[in-house]
């Protein structure tokens, strides 16, 4: 049984590395960072829903000793929430498509300080605590493609300016979708998103 | 150490860390675009620039070294512009307006530079600098025919230029000075050409 999950578990891991690296290839950027839109609500969602397939493929047991070793859940959710809108910048987005380093940075620390830390936590967040995590994140992205909506100037050198209005829209667009959908697990689901609380049956609170 | 207080200092750790990213990654939480990063840049530590050859809306070819000595005005175009460039012309002229006529051509010059060079022949540029009375000697309208000289010199002034859908481009529009030096040495807004012609007054 366990020997079978292992390889089950393998090949996944296997086929998750494949498709970040399918992601790193010159081919798949391009096309992927060719638009705002594409850069900023494609290619940057992905690399974060890799870190969190990455991390849920991590046995429960070795989850939780990784969390006890970086404190708990909070320093979790902090890294998650700096890392994540620092790539929000426009700054960010113009340094990710014009120094290499800054690329780099991108692929390693979207996946890796947004995604796997957030599931490493999340399961020993209260609903509060996943409640703050949703709605800071539904807010930045709203008040964000506001921002790009109503800028009277074009904020990255490397897009056009109607693809950053489109983004903008599509952002907004996102935040509210996002928001009833949350809305709505809380009043029929228990407002814990896509994840029940301890899944792993492991139960109680850390910290 | 109890998990709590590991917490709290693990805690403490990433704040401190991902404030200082932050504050890096912004020029002291100045500078949130490229654009504004650049001119933070150029401010701090002047830039110097390729020595690229040029020629101009009389077909007579110069380099960028010539200028050296004299305090030069750069601004970037395409001559198929309808939009932006187009006040760029008018905000060069007015500049040019602004400076004592006893230091134009002497200790000052304006040049705007096509990053077009396909579709802004001679004559093209000449179209552009009659629109506005560049006459060629104080204000020279060129373009830059080599490839590779042309995108140093893009990525020395920091110019993105992508192309839109309509067959032009879009790029980020600034004035520039170019100091005695010959080195990059600020960036303003193009709405800024009073104070930026008060700069080089200063200057002269």
């Amino acid at each position: 049984m366990i020997g079978s999950l292992s390889h089950h578990s393998g090949r996944s891991a296997l086929a998750l590395g494949a498709f970040y690296l399918l992601l790193a290839t010159p081919i798949a950027r391009d096309w992927l960072e060719a638009s705002m839109s594409r850069h900023m609500l494609v290619q940057m969602p992905l690399l974060v829903v890799i870190g969190i397939i990455a991390a849920r493929l991590v046995p429960v047991r070795v989850q939780d000793s990784l969390l006890i070793r970086f404190g708990g859940a909070w320093p979790c959710v902090i890294a998650a929430m700096f890392a994540s809108s620092y790539w929000m910048l426009p700054r960010a987005l113009d340094a990710a498509l014009t120094d290499p380093w800054a690329e780099v940075a991108k692929f390693i620390t979207l996946p890796f300080l947004v995604g796997f830390p957030l599931v490493l936590a999340w399961r020993r967040l209260t609903l509060i605590g996943r409640g703050f995590v949703w709605t800071n994140f539904f807010s930045m992205l709203a008040v964000l493609g506001w921002l790009y909506i109503v800028a009277p100037v074009r904020v990255c050198n490397s897009y056009l300016v109607n693809d950053q209005e489109n983004a903008g829209w599509y952002m907004v667009i996102a935040s509210v979708l996002l928001f009833f959908w949350w809305l709505g697990t809380l009043l029929v689901g228990g407002g814990v998103g896509p994840d029940k609380p301890d899944q792993g049956g492991s139960g109680g609170t850390f910290a | 150490m109890s998990l709590a207080k590991r917490s709290v200092l693990i805690s403490a750790l990433v704040i401190s860390l991902g404030t200082w990213v932050f504050w890096w990654g912004t020029d002291g939480f100045t500078a949130f675009t490229a654009e504004t990063a650049r001119r933070v840049e150029i401010l701090r530590s002047p830039r110097a620039l390729p020595d690229v050859t040029l020629e101009d809306q009389n077909g007579k070819n110069f380099h960028l070294k010539d200028y050296q000595g004299k305090l030069l005005a750069v601004d970037f175009i395409f001559t198929r512009c309808t939009t932006l460039c187009r006040s760029m012309g008018m905000i060069f002229k007015q500049i040019r307006d602004l400076i004592p006529e006893e230091s134009l051509g002497r200790d000052f010059a304006l040049l705007s530079i096509s990053f077009d060079p396909e579709h802004d022949d001679p004559a093209n540029l000449k179209k552009y600098g009659e629109a506005y009375g560049a006459d060629g000697n104080i204000w020279r309208i060129a373009r830059v025919q080599d490839k590779a000289e042309l995108q140093s010199l893009l990525d020395a002034f920091g110019i993105i230029v992508i192309p839109d859908q309509f067959g032009g481009f879009e790029h980020n529009t600034a004035l520039h000075l170019v100091g005695r030096d010959g080195r990059l040495r600020l960036i303003s807004d193009i709405d800024k050409a009073v104070p930026f012609a008060e700069q080089v007054v200063a200057l002269l």
